[in-house]
């Protein structure tokens, strides 16, 4: 066997270069090209976690803020629709008054109206009376003088028959009429 | 180490502990070119602790994805516990800058370390102080580097030999003792201490379980036979015994390197 030295302090000059190599191997292997690897990705992962993490905080902000912007909308929203309802009621109760002005103005001047037709048909109805009624009363008064009035009996046959033929002229004025 | 290599040193009939001997291994082909000579035990296991930090970081760490699978889980431990315990500790916030350097040496000297229990190699490297020499030598050389880089040349060794705050006769005795302790002593007590212990944790193991094969294989009687299972025993349990003591000495090494690089980065405070 080839021993360099039986003392086990004295270094053996292959075995420090040998060593020397072995280690600069590792270190550049290992060091320099794996654990760089291993630093970045760890790096990597506590950015994505703390991304993940202020992502989920600004979500989070972002959905509060939204639900406080509904929240107000809601109830501005629901301001309105009392505002409305509101409105529409004293709208709906001014209409009905109005409507029901109307219609009472309405119905007054319909019954003023048939008054007036009915004031100026009577007028009418006099007129033509006032007009015929002397004729009539001419013609009455002619027969009841040609005819003796000698009982009650005939006097009042000559009524009747006056009166018959009266209603026979008035039917047929009203067939011409209608 | 084979018993009966233990034991061809032994005069025959006594039992006969391991000694230096034990060590001492020549080259793999003595009779090959003498540019072949390099290659021995030692260097091959060497080459062998290298080969599995390498492998262990490239299948750990090549290609590292976000959410970790398989080995990258076990890497991200290994990393984390150096990263952890010794790099931020030591360094602060310098420490991940450091990490590369860290994690190679931890694990080569580790790996290297716990050859000295993994069976038909048995021999823990850094039991040759060839190897914690080189380790503790990039170490002191990259700690002078920093030092006078970041520090200055006066400024290094005035931070040094006189730290601020001390009543002035006082600086009479400390100067020469930091400078010594600093420069002289640092590199030869940080590879003594890795190198003795392996070196003590080999010798130990090697003379229990030599103890074992001798009384109960070799020369197996009624009386010897007690001894014999009591080295048997005592071989188990101081393997996992150097399976720890490997492995811390493997960090104290690590640590020290790691406090080393922080004096030539910053002034001691």
């Amino acid at each position: 066997m080839i021993l360099a030295s039986e003392n086990p302090l004295v270094p053996e000059a292959s075995e420090l270069i040998f060593g020397t190599v072995a280690f600069l191997v590792v270190l550049i292997l290992v060091g320099w090209k794996l654990v760089p690897q291993i630093q970045k990705t760890l790096a990597e992962r506590t950015d994505a976690i703390e991304g993940g993490l202020k992502r989920a905080e600004e979500a989070q902000d972002e959905a509060k803020e939204t639900l406080e912007q509904y929240r107000a909308q809601l109830a501005e929203a629901r301001k309105e629709a009392a505002r409305l309802r509101e409105e529409a009621r004293e709208e709906g109760a001014q209409i009905k008054a109005e409507i029901t002005e109307q219609a009472q103005a309405e119905a007054r001047r319909i019954v003023e109206s048939a008054h007036a037709q009915i004031e100026a048909d009577r007028q009418q109805a006099l007129q033509s009376l006032r007009a015929e009624i002397g004729t009539l009363s001419v013609e009455l008064a002619g027969r009841v003088v040609g005819e003796s009035l000698e009982d009650s009996a005939r006097q009042s046959r000559v009524v009747d028959r006056f009166l018959e033929e009266l209603e026979g002229r008035a039917s047929t004025r009203e067939q011409i009429t209608s | 180490m084979s018993a009966p290599h233990l034991l061809a040193s032994g005069s025959g009939d006594e039992f006969e502990a391991p000694g230096l001997e034990i060590f001492h291994w020549g080259p793999l082909f003595p009779d090959g070119p003498s540019w072949l000579h390099w290659l021995t035990k030692p260097t091959l296991i060497v080459a062998l602790a290298g080969l599995i930090a390498i492998v262990f970081a490239w299948r750990a760490f090549a290609g590292a994805q976000l959410v970790p699978r398989g080995m990258q889980n076990v890497g991200e431990v290994a990393y984390l516990f150096v990263r952890d315990q010794v790099a931020r500790p030591m360094l602060g916030r310098d420490g991940d800058r450091w990490m590369p350097f860290l994690f190679s040496t931890f694990f080569f000297i580790l790996f290297m370390n716990w050859m000295g229990v993994v069976p038909v190699l048995y021999l823990p490297v850094n039991s040759h102080i060839a190897f914690p020499i080189v380790f503790a030598i990039a170490v002191y050389v990259m700690m002078l580097f920093l030092g006078i880089k970041h520090q200055g040349l006066v400024g290094y060794f005035k931070n040094m030999m006189f730290p601020p705050g001390l009543p002035k006769p006082l600086y009479v005795i400390l100067a020469p003792i930091e400078l010594l302790s600093n420069l002289i002593l640092r590199p030869f007590t940080h590879s003594v201490r890795l190198f003795a212990n392996m070196f003590a944790g080999h010798l130990l193991l090697a003379f229990f379980a030599s103890v074992a094969y001798w009384f109960l294989v070799e020369k197996l009687t009624v009386l010897g036979a007690g001894v014999g299972i009591v080295g048997f025993v005592m071989t188990i349990v101081m393997t996992a015994f150097e399976l720890f003591i490997q492995a811390l000495q493997a960090f104290i090494f690590t640590l020290l390197a790691a406090s080393y690089i922080q004096s030539g980065l910053h002034a001691d405070h």
